[in-house]
């Protein structure tokens, strides 16, 4: 058995992991455009804060992973095209395989905007190199003015990561509101507010007419802004190219059964190309979250080695914070609303049909994943002490029978 | 492989087991130099109410969502415990976010803290187990 993996971030990672649950020896090959060993990927805003190191980053896995799972790692290689049981590479190699697993990403989405080519000094924020290239461009006297397209997690997490390495950072959205696709007004007022506190300048509901290459002017206010150093980072855009030429079905992103497979056998796909079924919702749509690219990639793996592993459990769910205010959501808003906001703290949670199927906390998230649980195992809310679960999460809200099982190892 | 189990039944709420965590990994010699006049934040956490009480502390899960989900590699699986490297750990919660039992928790020191069995810090058995004077933390095979 030949295994091939395109793509080397989280879900190839998962996916290697996962083929070598079940075969320990068969030769697997990845294709990287990268040039690096696999980092996680939202390490790069830490990275420029100085939360963590280029090298800490390049170690998602140790230095020896690729050799110790039996995987020839080919970096700074594209695949072209997919040929039956073949890929074809970019310096004119044929890689034949029996399983192939497409773990292609996303890649900045840049929306034509009048005058963006005018601005040399931009960048996008989705690798390593892109962190690289924009604390070049901020350079280290601090002096550098930043606009920033996009106040999405990405926008954010950047704003955050450059704000100590920047004369001033100011966050562009044409949403009302900070975070649209995440939060909903008031929790996304009171991150804004915060950031806001720290230095962040946004103008939100607000696009740009036309940049020139130092200055944007707005479209609503009117206003000029002038910059130095252009980050755009207003949304990303599923790699699904190959998957559509090897004949594989593709709506908002590939799609996949609950084994991870397309609709072409033996082909995969798992991660930020990938559609997952989102439970909370009820529908096919691309979570382009590190912890669930792990699991899909794990799943095809084990699945593309004659495992028989489905994955059924995908939540949307995000664990961040912004210049030391945490922010944990799961699931969907769309339900019955518990709120309560108690010493700075902001709690939603939502249920529907005796369970909870979303939250976000602000501030305390300590213990956050047992009401992630709740959403993942669709835990009837009739079977556990509601009022203590929506007091705090905890154990104590289960049975002392459930518990048993869960600290007493009972089952 | 031997992990911490919890017997409620048997739990004191005495909260002993905080105050064994906490200086099991103080990196101290002397449990009073350890602890006094400082707020613990052990591995291990005491649940209570009315007349229940009992501890939780890190499953060390088979296929821990912890892991396979930590951003920066910094959560790994060694010899079936789960253990954290600070030094990676960048403090953006997704383990916190993930854990069904909530048995990780921020550190003092901003990176995420767990129970490590107290493999890495020379107690021996779990100080946890070792410090709980009715048996209701016990670290055995199951």
């Amino acid at each position: 058995m030949k295994y091939l993996i395109i793509g080397n971030g989280t879900a190839a990672v998962g996916c290697i992991e996962g083929i070598r649950v079940v075969d320990k020896t068969s030769p697997i090959t990845v294709v990287s455009a990268e040039p690096y060993p696999a980092y996680g990927r939202p390490l790069i805003s830490y990275l420029l804060q100085g939360k963590t190191t280029e090298e800490k980053a390049l170690r998602y896995r140790p230095a020896d992973f690729y050799e110790a799972k039996g995987v020839t790692a080919l970096l700074g290689r594209t695949v072209l095209r997919i040929d039956g049981k073949t890929a074809v590479l970019d310096d004119g190699t044929s890689l034949p395989f029996d399983r192939l697993c497409l773990a292609t990403g996303s890649r900045p989405f840049v929306p034509p905007m009048e005058g963006l080519d005018r601005v040399e000094r931009q960048t996008s924020f989705m690798t390593l190199d892109d962190a690289k290239r924009l604390r070049a461009l901020l350079g280290g006297r601090k002096d550098q003015n930043v606009l920033i397209v996009g106040a999405g997690l990405i926008g954010l997490k950047c704003a955050e990561g450059i704000l100590g390495l920047a004369r001033s950072v100011t966050v562009i959205d044409l949403a009302p509101r900070i975070l649209p696709n995440v939060l909903d007004e008031e929790p996304a007022a009171i991150i804004q507010r915060h950031m806001e506190r720290q230095g962040v300048a946004f103008r939100l509901g607000e696009s740009v007419r036309r940049f020139t290459e130092n200055t944007a002017a707005l479209q609503n206010s009117g206003e000029t802004l002038a910059f130095d150093v252009l980050v755009v980072a207003v949304g990303v855009r599923p790699n699904t190219e190959l998957a559509e030429a090897a004949g594989c079905k593709v709506e908002r992103g590939v799609c996949t059964d609950s084994h991870s497979q397309t609709t072409v056998p033996g082909i995969y796909a798992a991660g930020d190309c990938a559609l997952s079924h989102d439970i909370t919702t009820g529908t096919d749509r691309i979570l382009a979250l590190l912890p669930n690219a792990y699991l899909q990639g794990e799943t095809a793996g084990m699945n593309m080695a004659g495992g028989d592993r489905p994955f059924e459990k995908a939540v949307p769910m995000n664990a961040s914070g912004f210049l030391g205010l945490h922010m944990v959501t799961a699931g969907s808003y769309d339900g019955e609303a518990w709120l309560s906001r108690e010493g700075g703290n902001y709690k939603r949670l939502v249920t529907r049909d005796d369970r909870l199927v979303g939250f976000i906390l602000i501030g305390d998230v300590e213990r956050a994943g047992i009401y992630t649980s709740l959403i993942r195992e669709r835990t009837p809310l009739s079977s556990i002490d509601f009022g203590l679960i929506r007091e705090k999460p905890q154990l104590m809200a289960f049975s002392s029978t459930e518990r048993a099982k869960k600290l007493g190892g009972a089952r | 492989m031997k992990r911490v189990y919890v017997n409620e039944k048997w739990c004191l709420g005495c909260h002993l087991c905080e105050y064994y965590c906490a200086f099991a990994n103080s990196g101290k010699s002397d449990m009073v130099k350890a602890l006094k006049d400082r707020k613990i934040a052990p591995r291990i956490k005491i649940e209570e109410r009315d007349n229940i009480s009992f501890a939780v502390s890190c499953r060390h899960c088979e296929e821990p969502l912890c892991v396979k989900g930590c951003i920066s590699g910094a959560l790994t699986i060694q010899d079936g415990a789960v253990h954290i490297d600070p030094d990676r750990c960048v403090g953006c919660c997704t383990c916190i976010l993930s854990c069904p039992y909530g048995a990780l928790s921020h550190s003092e020191q901003g990176a995420v803290q767990k129970c490590e069995l107290c493999q890495k810090n020379g107690a021996g058995e779990p100080m946890c187990v070792q410090g709980c004077p009715n048996k209701a933390i016990v670290y055995e095979e199951r």
